[in-house]
């Protein structure tokens, strides 16, 4: 249907009297903005609140001085994985966008790293500071001795220029403090991760969903949640394994408060359960999967009763959930999980969860996992040369077997401090805070005094960026292309970012400045040739699909590439080595792993001292958005959950604040006390990303404490190099 | 002329806030001030916990005891069901936010008037839900018309058992809650 105005008019007109739309259709930026009539624009984008790269529209006026001005933030009703809706986080968009406290201009540091000392310089003046001291220290220590800590877009353009100057060392935190585990953790088992995009889990048609620690609701993924919301209130079962009571929790049939660390136990017992009252899928297991006998074999030991007290929960619950995975199965999901570096033995816990699945036959099964999109995308790198090897090898993987390509922020920290097996020397920071990403801030204090050149690329003066010596301001993702997006659900398809508004500032976009680099560096050829859109352009030709129809709709799908379940016609392919799922791992045997996951206890809390637990608020993501105005206002400093009896038992009262110590005698700063039903009395919890320690952040500067200072003790994967960080514990001081 | 309601299914609540940083924007709310907000009720002892997440906003009741007492009358019912205010009327004496048992009312400091969810007045009169309906991720808020027996929420409201809050106090409310806890299923 054409959408003229006089179209829109009608149909307002009749749906006033009937149904009410969400909002004017959006069948394009134009049409929309066309049927709407005066002084507006739409621009379809990509969200960067967090990264599950949600299709938003943003709608611009002109203010009175002219200029254009974001006004709202919508979801794109196109878009698969924000289907027309946005969470509070990609509405409050525009609070990133005109935060006064951004950075603004390129800074160089004129006082000691870390008292805030800078000068505002020329873009042309950082670039000469950054790429003299660059070429300094390439030439003292060589290339390999540059590194890049990243998370989020800025960090596929530095990749660039890094692997041109001859460094691979490159590391992501989403792979060792975030999912990384997880994923390696899936390939092994069925040669894929568990998503791209997004996980693969069917929710919405799921019988009975089961979450270990994945509080959806609060960690709040779009179009997942929705689908939750979906599944819940069809009535799905929902079997929530977390030692708080959750929002998931909340919406759970049956809520396991678990006693933490003991999830691996669960998991194993549930299969032994599975497998010895044959409820498990015996043809798919047949068909599909390798290794059934050795697991069944090593399952055996885990005994209902036994997990009753390992895992302190009711053995008769135990046995319940288990019979209904098998009664449902293989409509039935048991969520691979995100952020799970949790105890250091998290790949093995990864695998239970997949194996679990497996036996369920839930890959490929409606209500289960759907299978991955088949979209072909040709590839694609506008003409550049090839990288040529780097001279050293990268130390991104440290010692550990399936660390994968995003690499281990850590062990580029540690190569920094110890200078083995070869000097790091700088590093480039973009859009990541590490002070609150990685655990243990005295090492990463320690790496950032043992550096000779610190260049931060990022959109606020965050803790981190404000000890770098060169700061390169990004603009925001409303002020910027990026792109193209392959977006990975059911189906297949591609999204882009693309500005709303010009960058304010005199802030710049991550893909220029890092093309400008090259540039000083004398490394032209892997500089953008022309513009980003350009490239953009380039690359839709070459994927098959029209740029303008894209700019103007926000999302394109690949068609005939959505094949979720398994039928005659479309079967699972498995990119292991016996192109089966491997319920025994022959590649974890070679590397002297356990080939099958066994259990292992963890560390408990001495007496006095609580496990530390943390997590996320449905408004922030990590510490990115505590100093967005209207977050902010919603949730301004976090608690520290304390039970009711543990309470009581030392005199605590309910918003009281205090402060926690940790094992190392690291003492954070005052935090208020819920105290509450909710949560077990072995652990506390607080929101992570709080209590910043970053001055020109009007709003967030001290508010709250911040959990990862207490993180001093990580404990890492042995078979993937995950830290997991839920092994440091904490008791409660009350404040004088 | 249609009656507006809305329906809240609060199983389906996630208390993600995005209904609420949606209003505020649409709204263009103070600072400080919420025309919604979620309430997360949780009852028990550890473990036999369960709990309630509540969407609360001004219910245009069909007895509005802000109507009847406003001494100017900006507050006003409307015929579409909408309980609004003449913010030209409207002299900030407060005694509205005295009489809502509901507390959902505000003064604008930078207007002197009182202010509340209006059902966003302004999108009904382009055929649109509010605001906080077209974001609501688990499709808890449901809006509609009860004159209209084929609307969404005329079958719900017919169908399933709901409630209002504070029946007690007689002010015969029109946002109704259904679901007050998930299905134990």
């Amino acid at each position: 249907m054409a959408f003229s105005r006089r179209n829109f008019l009608k149909y307002a007109a009749m749906s006033a009297g009937g149904t009410l739309i969400a909002d004017t259709p959006f069948l394009s930026a134009r049409a929309r903005a066309e049927a709407e009539g005066g002084n507006v624009r739409y621009v379809p984008t990509s969200c960067e609140m967090c990264f599950w790269k949600c299709g938003a529209i943003a709608k611009v006026e002109k203010n009175k001085q002219g200029e254009d001005v974001v006004v709202k933030l919508e979801g794109n009703p196109l878009h698969p994985q924000s289907m027309g809706k946005l969470c509070a986080r990609g509405q409050a968009g525009i609070g990133q966008l005109y935060d006064e406290n951004r950075l603004k201009r390129p800074m160089i540091r004129t006082g000691e790293r870390g008292d805030g000392q800078y000068k505002e310089v020329s873009w042309e003046e950082a670039f000469n500071y950054t790429a003299d001291k660059l070429k300094a220290v390439i030439e003292k220590y060589g290339p390999e001795s540059i590194a890049m800590l990243s998370h989020g877009s800025p960090g596929d353009y530095f990749t660039n220029l890094l692997k041109a100057l001859g460094s691979g060392n490159i590391a992501f935190s989403s792979f060792a403090q975030c999912k990384g585990i997880r994923d390696a953790a899936w390939e092994l088992t069925f040669g894929h991760k568990p998503g791209s995009s997004c996980e693969r889990v069917d929710l919405k048609n799921s019988k009975v969903i089961v979450l270990l620690g994945t509080h959806l609701g609060e960690n709040m993924h779009n179009s997942q949640t929705q689908e939750f919301a979906e599944a819940v209130g069809h009535g799905a079962k929902i079997i929530c394994v977390d030692p708080r009571y959750s929002t998931a929790a909340s919406k759970a049939s049956l809520w396991l408060p678990i006693k933490p660390g003991t999830d691996t136990a669960l998991l194993l017992t549930w299969m032994n359960i599975i497998i010895s009252e044959e409820l498990y899928d015996k043809a798919y297991v047949e068909q599909y999967t390798v290794g059934f006998e050795q697991l069944k074999e090593s399952v055996q030991q885990y005994t209902p009763e036994w997990c009753a007290k390992e895992t302190d929960l009711p053995e008769a619950d135990i046995v319940a959930a288990a019979r209904d995975l098998g009664r449902y199965a293989p409509n039935v999901v048991i969520h691979p999980g995100r952020h799970v570096a949790w105890y250091g033995n998290d790949a093995q816990r990864s695998r239970a969860t997949a194996i679990l699945n497996a036996i369920l036959g839930t890959w490929g099964r409606p209500g289960g996992m759907w299978l991955p999109a088949k979209g072909k995308f040709a590839s694609f790198n506008d003409g550049y040369p090839k990288y040529s090897d780097p001279a050293k090898d990268p130390v991104i993987k440290g010692d550990y077997p399936f660390a994968g390509g995003e690499g281990l922020t850590q062990v580029v920290r540690d190569t920094t401090i110890t200078g083995q097996p070869y000097p790091i020397k700088a590093w480039f920071i973009c859009g990541t805070d590490a002070m609150k990403a990685l655990p243990d801030q005295r090492q990463t204090l320690k790496a950032i005094a043992n550096l000779d050149l610190m260049i931060a690329v990022d959109i606020l003066p965050s803790e981190t960026a404000m000890m770098a010596d060169v700061i390169l301001p990004e603009c925001t993702y409303l002020e910027r292309h990026d792109g193209l997006f392959k977006v990975e659900v059911r189906e297949a398809g591609v999204g882009l970012r693309q500005p709303a508004v010009e960058p304010m500032y005199d802030t710049k976009p991550a893909w220029w400045i890092a093309s400008e680099l090259c540039k000083k560096m004398g490394l032209a050829d892997f500089a953008v040739k022309d513009s980003w859109e350009a490239r953009m352009r380039r690359q839709a030709t070459a994927w098959g699909i029209d740029y303008d129809k894209l700019a103007d709709t926000g999302y394109v799908s690949l068609p005939d590439s959505a094949f979720p379940y398994i039928t005659a016609d479309n079967q699972p392919e498995f990119k292991t080595d016996s192109e089966k799922i491997e319920l025994f791992s022959q590649k974890l045997e070679e590397h002297n792993f356990d080939p099958v996951p066994k259990y292992e206890p963890t560390d408990e809390p001495e007496k006095g001292m609580y496990r530390l637990l943390y997590g996320r608020s449905p408004v922030h993501t990590f510490s990115r958005t505590i100093n967005d105005q209207w977050l902010w206002e919603l949730h301004k400093e976090n608690q520290v959950w304390l039970n009711k009896k543990e309470a009581e038992s030392l005199g605590v009262k309910d918003r009281q604040y205090v402060r926690l110590e940790n094992q190392d005698k690291v003492v954070s700063d005052p935090i208020q006390v819920k105290v509450t039903e909710r949560i077990r009395r072995d652990c506390v919890y607080m929101v992570h990303g709080f209590g910043h320690n970053a001055p020109r952040l009007s709003r967030a500067h001290k508010s709250g404490a911040d959990d990862q200072q207490l993180i001093t003790r990580y404990k890492v994967d042995p078979i993937t190099g995950g830290t997991g960080m839920r092994v440091n514990f904490v008791k409660i001081i009350k404040e004088a | 002329m249609p009656r507006y309601v809305m329906v809240i299914d609060q199983s389906r609540c996630v208390a993600c806030m995005a209904c609420v940083v949606a209003c505020k924007r649409e709204n263009d709310v103070p600072a400080e001030h919420y025309r919604t907000r979620v309430v997360e009720m949780v009852r028990g002892e550890f473990p036999r916990l369960r709990s309630e997440m509540r969407s609360e906003l001004c219910n245009h009741c069909d007895n509005p005891p802000c109507v009847n007492i406003c001494p100017t009358g900006a507050s006003h019912k409307q015929a579409d069901g909408t309980v609004q205010i003449n913010r030209r009327k409207c002299v900030g004496c407060k005694a509205c936010i005295t009489a809502c048992p509901y507390d959902v009312r505000y003064i604008n400091e930078e207007h002197g008037y009182a202010d509340k969810c209006s059902f966003c007045q302004h999108r009904l009169k382009e055929g649109k839900e509010p605001a906080c309906v077209a974001t609501c991720i688990g499709r808890s808020r449901m809006f509609g018309d009860l004159d209209d027996p084929n609307s969404e929420v005329s079958q719900i409201l017919r169908e399933t058992s709901w409630r209002t809050l504070k029946p007690e106090v007689g002010t015969k409310p029109n946002v109704y809650y259904i679901n007050q806890f998930p299905r134990k299923s």
